[in-house]
């Protein structure tokens, strides 16, 4: 075997031994250096992974040479090389960033720590994302939520703290019943392996133990993607967490959490026992609209505009369950193209927040004032960022509403077709109140004078804003990949 | 079988995740909270290793005259759980350790109390966010 065909289980096993290293290193310089050289790595290797799987189709690595079932089996295909690409994306680009912004934000003695426990999320995650094992898939959450506790609670303000507990409460409780759900699976199947799983349970589908397995499971998933009503932690973590944390966890977090949500529901019980059998796509459908609107609402009323876009993170993550909702190929294509297109607009609107809070020191409404002449191209780009969460052609939110509304409309389900149209009229109310005070305001009197964000947050910025419109306008790579991954989760089982 | 020792495990699991779940949910003080949330992942471990019980079922050795024997997965996979439950036990108790420093209390509604305070006199918030920027 060659250093190639190891590239699944590289792109997690860099991340997790640089975290350890990154610790060991205890130079803050040192530790930023490392870090960023494992996730440019990591991601090198998602991108050959993507090539390899759009040439080869699905690649199943054995871990240590043992077949699955008995052994641990990494499984990449389309949707899984999709999702790798942006979880290794987004935390290469926000480390280029981080480098200024921790250094003013955390204190130097806990830099090291915050790199080792940033990679150790980034590893987590991405773990989440390669494993064809169930169980492999817990504990990696756990990995990942573990580390971003202590990342969210190193935040300046207190509240970090008691966000971060709060977190860790729910997220747990989410853990153990994804833990419950797959106690219940191995119980009835005897195995852990998914795909394993997905030809031994059609046999004892319609058993209780099976449906208890099958709830647990989707309301775990349901906290870790803080679908509405279970998202009550994700605005005060994102809020409260140093700025380029809520970048990198805004961005792939929640986006893993959905792809574990389409691999059970869609791989392991197969879309027509999860969406048809059991009623769960009228409950997905209510709940990803309901978390639509009222968070759409919230932020709209928000001061703090982290916490606003952390809201404006609840209403995205509605329209990724809503399109799983629909149970049809256009849905599952708009729910992967947004699990994409929402990491790449959160991606620069947090990292521009991170911008702001360096030179400004906070991000309310207030501090916004005047903001478009202080700081020109930190502003451009949330503007655009913001265009792209409204979903204004032609960044990609643009192709995701349209593929939503395509898929709403095939159904003939015109009041929800209106109700995500709503939504977005809320998302140009909120992403407005920051134009406004930004352009249309007076710079306070007696601010100081600041200057425009440094290159090394500027680049990481508009390289993403630079993805949200190429993207918005050369569909054919992502609309591609979602609809052969929407194919792959549809025809399993057909 | 009878239901009651035949379940019996499964009773003691359920009735441990809830009363760790209740704990959880009622108790304002976060470190009993913790404690709370141990209870619920401990019932967790039981019902995995119950489900790799069998009825005389011996230790997976291979020995002359056995023939029926346990399942040894669900105790490596709960070892692992186990793990990751120290580990949110040490994570969670740094934290309320940190919560301490910062408020004072580890009474969840002297906490809000005191973040209300805090958002009712926004001007100080802004001072002390200023003299932390300045650091």
């Amino acid at each position: 075997m060659t250093l190639w065909d190891h590239l699944p289980v590289l792109v997690v096993i860099i991340p997790l031994m640089a975290g350890p290293l990154c610790v060991l290193t205890e130079h803050p310089r040192a530790a930023w250096i490392v870090a960023l050289a494992a996730a440019w790595l990591s991601f090198a290797a998602a991108v050959v992974l993507a090539a390899q799987v759009s040439d080869t189709g699905t690649i199943s690595y054995h871990l240590g040479g043992w077949e699955p079932p008995w052994g641990i089996e990494y499984r990449i295909d389309t949707l899984g090389s999709y999702v790798l690409l942006i979880v290794t994306a987004i935390p290469a680009l926000v480390l280029v960033a981080a480098k200024e912004s921790v250094v003013h934000e955390i204190p130097e003695s806990l830099i090291a720590r915050f790199y080792g426990a940033f990679m150790l999320a980034f590893a987590g995650l991405a773990g989440i994302v390669a494993t064809g094992d169930a169980f492999n898939v817990f504990v990696f959450l756990e990995i990942s939520s573990l580390s971003s506790y202590a990342l969210i609670s190193m935040g300046r303000d207190r509240r970090a703290l008691t966000a971060s507990f709060e977190y860790l409460v729910m997220g747990t409780i989410g853990a153990t019943f994804i833990l419950i759900g797959i106690g219940f699976l191995y119980m009835m199947t005897g195995t852990l392996n998914m795909q394993d799983l997905a030809e031994r349970l059609p046999a004892v589908l319609e058993t209780r133990a099976v449906r208890a397995g099958f709830a647990f499971l989707t309301v775990g998933i349901g906290l870790k993607l803080a679908m509405f009503p279970l998202h009550l932690w994700l605005p005060n973590a994102y809020a409260y967490a140093p700025s380029a944390v809520t970048a990198f966890l805004a961005a792939t977090a929640t986006k893993v959490a959905v792809y574990a949500l389409l691999r059970f529901l869609f791989d392991v019980f197969g879309f027509e026992f999860a969406l048809r059998d059991m009623p769960l796509d009228h409950i997905l459908m209510i709940l990803g609209l309901a978390g639509i609107l009222t968070a759409s609402l919230v932020a709209v009323f928000q001061e703090d505009i982290k916490r606003m876009l952390a809201y404006s993170s609840v209403a995205q993550i509605g329209y990724m369950v809503l399109g799983i909702s629909l149970a049809s190929t256009t849905g599952v294509i708009a729910a992967t193209l947004h699990v994409f297109n929402h990491a790449l607009m959160k991606g620069v609107l947090f990292l521009a927040l991170g911008a702001v809070v360096y030179r400004i020191g906070g991000v309310t409404l207030r501090d916004f004032a005047g903001l478009g002449r202080r700081m020109p191209w930190t502003m451009a780009s949330i503007v655009l960022g913001g265009l792209s969460l409204i979903g204004v052609p032609p960044t990609v939110g643009f192709i995701t509403k349209w593929y939503l509304l395509l898929g709403t409309l095939e159904q003939g389900l015109w009041p929800v077709a209106i109700l995500v149209l709503i939504g977005s009229l809320l998302a140009l109310l909120y992403v407005w109140k920051l134009v406004e005070a930004a352009y249309f305001e007076p710079v306070p009197e007696g601010a100081a004078t600041v200057r425009e964000a440094p290159w090394s947050m500027l680049l990481p910025i508009w390289l993403l804003v630079g993805a949200n419109i190429y993207f918005g306008m050369h569909t054919e790579v992502t609309v591609g990949l979602a609809t052969q991954a929407a194919n792959e989760l549809m025809g399993l089982r057909p | 079988m009878n239901f009651m020792p035949g379940h019996f495990n499964y009773l003691v699991v359920v009735f441990l995740m809830m009363a760790g779940f209740y704990v959880v949910i009622a108790q304002g003080n976060l470190v009993k909270k913790l404690v709370g949330l141990g209870l619920f992942q401990a019932s967790v471990f039981i019902l995995y290793i119950t489900m790799g019980n069998l009825a005389g079922g011996q230790a997976p050795i291979i020995a002359e005259g056995v023939t029926a024997y346990s399942s040894p997965l669900p105790h490596v996979l709960i070892l692992t759980a186990i793990v990751v439950g120290v580990a949110t036990t040490a994570v969670g108790l740094a934290l309320v350790v940190r919560i301490h420093e910062a408020y004072g209390s580890v009474e969840e509604d002297e906490i809000h109390a005191e973040d209300l305070a805090q958002d009712e006199a926004p001007l100080d918030a802004d001072a002390t966010r200023e003299d932390q920027a300045g650091q």
